[in-house]
């Protein structure tokens, strides 16, 4: 799908802020607010826009946030591919992003649950016993410093001079 | 001691900034947005702060050569040559400075013999008529106006020469207004000037910084305009190096020698990690086709529109400014001048903005928004103004 000087526009202020409102965002690109509706539809429909999830840093609030990435490798099958066992996998609500990965191993998965016994059980009882699974390794997150292109920890602070010519 | 009888005449005339009084007062305020500050937001890249790091751990803590690291020269040359259309020779027709800033006052006091005359469009930028002073020279105003979008008319340049002219600064696009002068505005200043002896100073330091389709022309590209064109360019506001302080000159050779001649006796050479950081900002910028400049081009682009808008929905005539990142709207419907304005809303909605005298005198009635801040701030400066003027509007 090719995309207009404007829906590009309209992305890149979207993943900057996913709640700018159209009538903003027409007064920011210099169009009517019924073209960057047009154009945010045309992008939904086209599955380019798919999602506006917040970007929550879990480490600051009581709930419990356990991640992992996971390294799975899998035997592919006739005519599916990875895509079969792609979806086996990714139907799982803890699991929070697959990727097919060149390399070492298959799969790389993101895994989200609120304890790491509840981790570890997924990972044992649900995800290794799936067949054409052939191994997996487990890597857990300690800490998250960049998530999404924000860094969770930065201070927004304006050092700059108030005033200058 | 008797310090007014020590110190030097021209330094002592020299006027106090315009702008020190309200940086003072926003000082002590905790929740000001200010749009008054005169420098990019956006921090330095990535690769051009690592670039600077790189170059402590490999020791070059030395003097580069006066004229600037040679690599860094070439980038430079090559950068005007596929951005602007201007041939410098790298070898004695480029030279690192300071920021455009010391480009300013070298080429000055490289012309100016006591009692020359240079003359400077206004407003502009606070730094010429002081150094024109302090080279000895005599700074000669050029108004310009909103009726031609505050361009420098040749019909003004015209009636300025003397005998006595020795330089035109030609500063755009422009701080404060955001003026950008277009290829055949140039044209007929070059006009103007063919046949004479006065030389142009060309500063410009937001050349990178032209929106809506408009594309910066640089003077000395205009046919025969180049060896009469000192141009002054820099990192500061195209890659967000401010606090860096690298900036250049080219110049033809003959001109440039002489100049390179004060440089050398006042600074030796420009600071080197400064230098190995502008090197990567243009060896990188030409790899990925200044992707970093496009970036914040568009985000001030669509801040400068939000601005706009706004003043204009406020019922204040706002030309719609295409250069740098200021917007000089006129508030000459609210019968306050440009000083009392600033002050007032500063103190009543806690927004800073200079007023438009502070870059000369036909900055009366108008004043510089700068929409170097992030959006929301930009958002809510301008709800804070509207209802400011709002409520001051009819004089009451």
């Amino acid at each position: 799908m090719t995309l207009s000087q404007l829906e590009l526009q309209i992305l890149d202020i979207l993943t900057e802020d996913a709640r700018t409102p159209h009538g903003q965002m027409a007064n920011m690109l210099g169009v009517s607010e019924g073209e960057v509706s047009t154009a945010v539809e045309r992008l939904e429909q086209e599955g380019v826009l798919v999602g506006y999830p917040a970007l929550v840093n879990w480490e600051k609030t009581p709930r419990e946030d356990v991640k992992a990435v996971i390294e799975v490798r899998v035997t592919p099958q006739r005519d599916m591919g990875f895509d079969a066992i792609a979806e086996r996998i990714y139907r799982f609500e803890e699991v929070k992003a697959v990727y097919l990965m060149s390399g070492a191993y298959d799969l790389m998965l993101e895994v989200q649950a609120d304890s790491m016994k509840k981790l570890a059980s997924f990972v044992s009882q649900r995800l290794a016993t799936i067949e054409h699974v052939l191994s997996t390794a487990t890597h857990f997150v300690l800490k998250k410093y960049k998530v999404d292109g924000i860094i969770l920890e930065e201070k927004q602070t304006d050092d700059r001079l108030a005033v200058s010519p | 001691m008797n310090y007014e009888r020590i110190l030097s005449k021209t330094v002592q005339d020299i006027p106090p900034s315009g702008i020190r009084r309200f940086f003072d007062i926003v000082a002590e305020m905790k929740d000001a947005i200010s749009l008054g500050v005169g420098e990019p937001d956006f921090v330095t890249p990535w690769n051009i702060c690592e670039a600077a790091m790189y170059s402590l751990e490999r020791g070059q803590t030395h003097y580069s050569s006066n004229w600037g690291d040679l690599g860094l020269r070439r980038a430079i040359a090559e950068y005007m040559r596929e951005r602007f259309k201007v041939e410098y020779d790298p070898a004695d027709e480029v030279l690192v400075t300071v920021g455009a800033s010391e480009g300013i006052d070298l080429a000055l006091r490289a012309l100016l013999e006591s009692g020359d005359e240079v003359l400077i469009p206004d407003p502009s930028y606070v730094s010429y008529s002081p150094c024109v002073a302090l080279a000895g020279g005599k700074a000669i105003p050029l108004k310009t106006g909103i009726e031609h979008d505050f361009r420098l008319r040749p019909e003004a340049l015209k009636e300025a020469l003397s005998p006595r002219t020795k330089a035109l600064v030609l500063p755009y696009p422009n701080n404060p207004t955001g003026a950008v002068m277009e290829r055949e505005d140039l044209e007929k200043l070059a006009e103007v000037l063919r046949g004479t002896d006065v030389m142009v100073i060309s500063d410009e330091i937001y050349a990178e910084l032209c929106y809506g389709g408009h594309k910066h022309v640089s003077f000395a590209s205009l046919p025969g305009m180049r060896e009469r064109t000192i141009t002054l360019n820099g990192f500061s506001k195209a890659f967000a190096m401010t606090g860096w302080r690298l900036g250049f000159l080219c110049a033809p050779r003959e001109l440039a020698k002489c100049i390179c001649k004060i440089h050398q006796y006042t600074i030796l050479c420009a600071p080197m990690q400064g230098q190995a950081a502008a090197r990567e900002a243009l060896l990188s910028g030409r790899e990925n086709d200044y992707a970093a400049i496009t970036h914040m081009r568009n985000v001030y682009d669509r801040r400068r529109r939000l601005l706009v808008n706004a003043f204009r929905e406020m019922g204040l005539d706002c030309f719609e400014p295409y250069g740098a990142f200021y917007v000089f709207p006129s508030i000459q419907t609210l019968d306050m001048s440009s000083e009392t304005f600033c002050e007032r809303l500063l103190r009543e909605e806690r927004v800073a903005t200079v007023p438009g005298t502070a870059f000369g005198p036909s900055g009366e009635g108008f004043v510089r928004c700068s929409y170097a801040t992030a959006t929301d701030k930009v958002q809510e400066a301008a709800r804070r103004i509207a209802r400011f003027v709002e409520r001051h509007r009819g004089g009451k």
